[in-house]
């Protein structure tokens, strides 16, 4: 395997476990309401500008900032929730899908009319540099990136598995009735679930923001990536979303690399499309 | 205990499944509701765990409404619910179905206790206690359900159709595992179509035809009644 390869395969890697911590937090959200948070990429853009600004404004660097954009996405997921998903909950699917698209839309613009359209960058992040090993290059705010959303996303499988709170939300995604019977308040599950999504893709912001263009529209990008990948790992599965968000990640630098990186998105969804054939459930759904 | 008074329950959107029906069951009793499919049976038991809410009438438990009490609640006042279908958590292991079922109860000495009970009455879920709730057969699955909702500590302990998918041998494992539990001083309210093993461990029971209550007796009485001789024991 040539070397220039094996550099291919990290760079996928290290977008690839970005990727997982995105998806998992929409992933998440459906698996436990069946709703699909169409606003998921544009919480990822504001908690990017959140980290912009506080780095602009008050000097604050990005790997401090993800506390702080953890926190608010948390809060802005559960307002979400509550104050508008959760008026939809009962009714028709389309009002559930218009409402988050509404969300989605509206982001979007307040974000070009404040910022502008225009692509910002955090110039100096106190992470920045390669680490070399041979001929590998491993930038290193992508490396610290990509450690820290397998360390998040592993925190959460924990979370799920092992805490009384987790082991709930858990039960009321696989039988919301049966739950309610055992005393969980599914309705307080549904927000948790959102704030919790939310606060993922605030941590994935946070870290993309080290080294990533900050823009209005760097949420569409994501958001449809992390669509796919929910699709692909199968719908509502979080280890589903994990392994597709590394799969993805992989898929596209190698598409880029063999073929031109101006296809690379064309490859990933041609991937889709060929799962949605093949195997429509995704790789660990239904 | 548990008085149901002239309560009238419905689906949403739909006509009333069951109209104007009063019952009672007193404590440390076993009562039955029997009938055939869609004599309202289930919607009963569905009202009185706050799945359902009655249109019109009272749900009382120790004389206090229990219709009002939100769906989440009803397990912290002492009723639990084993349902039609099992409705387990397939993808989590046996002991996390278990502990779910004691989700409302905060101290874990307590859990930890009854879990020790609930597995000596049901040793085969102890020998599974790693595996998947959906691996298990439909007889260890309905031993799990009840195991579940005994986890709440329960004064009343409901039960929809508990030998449904169940193989006929296993079935009179399961009554008698209900008649154990009853023994034990829980309260059984018991919704079945097997009318025969019901009324066998019921003190009495109710008869529901389209949504009303058409007779009631002593589980034995029963048994030798015309109509259920007829209607539902095929004699």
């Amino acid at each position: 395997m040539s070397e220039q390869l094996i550099q291919q395969l990290v760079n996928g890697l290290l977008i690839g476990f970005l990727y997982s911590l995105i998806a998992i937090g929409l992933t998440m959200i459906w698996g436990v309401m069946n709703i699909i948070n169409f606003a998921h990429g544009d919480f990822l853009m504001l908690s990017m500008f959140i980290s912009f600004w506080l780095y602009t404004l008050y000097g604050l660097d990005p790997i401090f900032s993800i506390p702080i954009c953890t926190g608010l996405l948390f809060l802005l997921g559960l307002l979400i929730y509550k104050y508008l998903v959760s008026k939809v909950m009962t009714g028709p699917a389309l009002a559930q899908l218009v409402v988050t698209f509404g969300v989605s839309i509206f982001i979007a613009n307040a974000a070009v009319l404040l910022w502008t359209p225009d692509f910002k960058m955090i110039e100096k992040p106190l992470l920045t540099g390669t680490w070399s090993f041979g001929t590998i290059q491993l930038s290193i705010p992508k490396a610290v990136a990509s450690a820290g959303s397998v360390l998040v996303s592993l925190a959460l499988f924990l979370f799920l598995r092992k805490s009384k709170t987790g082991k709930a939300i858990l039960a009321t995604e696989m039988n919301r009735n049966s739950a309610l019977l055992m005393g969980v308040n599914t309705d307080r599950v549904n927000a948790l679930s959102f704030a919790i999504g939310s606060a993922l893709v605030g941590i994935a912001g946070a870290f993309l923001s080290m080294y990533y263009y900050i823009y209005p529209g760097v949420g569409g990008t994501f958001g449809l990536i992390s669509f796919c990948i929910v699709a692909l790992g199968g719908f509502g599965s979080i280890e589903g979303a994990f392994i597709a968000g590394i799969l993805i990640g992989i898929v596209q630098t190698l598409g880029g690399y063999f073929f031109d990186p101006a296809y690379k998105y064309a490859i990933v969804f041609a991937l889709y499309l060929v799962t949605v054939w093949i195997r429509p459930q995704g790789l660990l759904g239904w | 205990m548990l008085e149901i008074k002239n309560a009238s329950i419905g689906y949403k959107g739909g006509v009333l499944a069951v109209q104007g029906i009063s019952f009672t069951v007193k404590k440390g009793e076993v009562v039955s509701l029997i009938g055939s499919n869609g004599a309202g049976k289930s919607t009963v038991l569905r009202a009185i765990s706050g799945l359902l809410r009655p249109r019109t009438g009272e749900i009382l438990l120790n004389g206090e409404p229990l219709h009002t009490v939100p769906p989440y609640d009803i397990v912290r006042r002492g009723v639990a619910m084993v349902p039609e279908g099992r409705q387990l958590f397939g993808r989590l292991s046996v002991i996390d179905n278990l502990l779910m079922g004691a989700y409302a109860i905060d101290s874990k000495q307590r859990t930890q206790e009854t879990l020790e009970t609930v597995l000596a009455l049901f040793p085969r879920l102890a020998e599974r206690k790693g595996q998947r709730a959906e691996t298990l057969s439909g007889g260890e699955q309905q031993q799990l359900a009840i195991g579940r909702g005994l986890m709440s500590q329960p004064s009343l302990l409901m039960l929809d159709e508990p030998s449904l998918g169940i193989m006929p041998k296993l079935v009179s494992e399961i009554f008698q595992t209900i008649h154990e539990v009853s023994k034990k001083g829980v309260t059984v309210l018991l919704v079945e179509q097997n009318v025969f093993e019901a009324l066998h461990i019921s003190d009495r029971a109710y008869v529901l035809q389209t949504g009303r209550i058409v007779l009631e007796g002593r589980g034995e009485e029963l048994l030798k009644s015309d109509l259920v001789r007829q209607a539902y024991l095929g004699m």
